[in-house]
């Protein structure tokens, strides 16, 4: 009996690990990967701040919860995410925090000249060393950092509204959550 | 998805335009060609974060730029090649790393493939070990016709 049924059990065992290879696959981005930050404190940084003369650190952005937004005037997929990104910081919800990433300034003020800035606070790291830090490898990506600092979530590629809704509004404290 | 796909495929495309248009992305300039050897063998175990099916000795991506920049000023502090990988997994994650570490995680990756050869080996050897016996045990009374049928029947899948 085993005999007869064994190709058969054979042939499930193999289509469903086929079928959970086709389940893992349909991640939105299969290339995204995940941070290591997650969970940790957000990297020690002080980078000039792109509007005015003074460096940008941990210490400025500490106590209140802010997302993290890398762009780059030289960055396609961030003037594709500029409408998303400028709409979910005119809600207030929580402070949007920029970081211009391997830009020349004149050319990132230009662009936010161009197409408006949503950003509470812009901080500028001209030579990509300290996205490293970060695990930044590209623009855009997107972080949420909690009120003490710890990196909750991280995000490759363009914002969508739908990725907000779905996945950075539920981590966001319920008392901010209700503008 | 192809959306997605295209979305990757243009940041893809843009960061190398980046990558030609800007002058600090010259390549790192050895001190001698010891220094050179290390830090090919060194970056060529390593993976791409950004393209991710080339290691970072061959990347053109800006972020491999700036990863072997980052590993050679490391490797010049004196940092060892486990505490430069340490250093990448800490921020990229397992990933970067072409070869996996042996630990829970990865023991099935690692000794998967050979617990499937133990497993088939013993089950052949199971197998024929039972059969030669079989016949062994059969063969002087092999003419019987009932006999040789449960001989064949066992042999026919």
């Amino acid at each position: 009996m085993l005999r007869r049924l064994l190709p058969l059990i054979v042939f499930l065992a193999l289509g469903a690990l086929l079928f959970a290879g086709i389940q893992l696959s349909r991640h939105e981005n299969p290339q995204a990967l995940p941070s290591p930050l997650i969970g940790k404190p957000a990297p020690a940084f002080a980078l000039p701040n792109l509007l005015a003369s003074n460096k940008l650190r941990n210490a400025d952005l500490a106590g209140a919860p802010y997302v993290l937004n890398v762009w780059g005037s030289w960055c396609v997929n961030c003037q594709e995410e500029h409408a998303v990104v400028s709409a979910f910081a005119a809600r207030g919800i929580v402070k949007v925090v920029g970081y211009n990433l391997k830009d020349d300034p004149a050319d990132a003020k230009r662009w936010l000249a161009q197409f408006g800035n949503p950003y509470a606070l812009i901080m500028a790291d001209n030579d990509g060393r300290a996205a490293i830090d970060w695990g930044i490898y590209g623009a855009p990506e997107t972080y949420f950092v909690d009120a003490h600092g710890i990196v909750r979530w991280k995000f490759i590629g363009p914002l969508t509204d739908d990725i907000i809704d779905r996945q950075l509004l539920p981590l966001l404290p319920a008392k901010q959550a209700t503008p | 998805m192809k959306r997605i796909a295209f979305a990757l495929l243009l940041s893809c495309a843009s960061s190398l335009a980046f990558a030609m248009q800007s002058q600090a992305d010259a390549p790192v300039a050895f001190q001698n060609a010891a220094e050179e050897a290390h830090f090919h063998a060194l970056t060529s175990t390593l993976r791409c974060v950004m393209c991710q099916n080339e290691s970072l000795a061959d990347s053109q991506a800006p972020i491999a730029h700036d990863l072997r920049r980052e590993i050679l000023e490391l490797m010049r502090q004196g940092k060892s090649d486990a505490q430069i990988r340490d250093f990448l997994v800490a921020r990229y994650g397992e990933f970067v790393l072409y070869k996996p570490r042996i630990e829970p995680a990865t023991w099935l990756l690692w000794f998967g493939p050979l617990a499937l050869f133990v497993v088939g080996g013993v089950s052949v050897a199971f197998i024929v070990h039972r059969r030669a016996r079989r016949l062994h045990a059969e063969a002087p009374a092999s003419e019987s016709p009932a006999e040789s049928s449960s001989i064949e029947s066992s042999e026919d899948w």
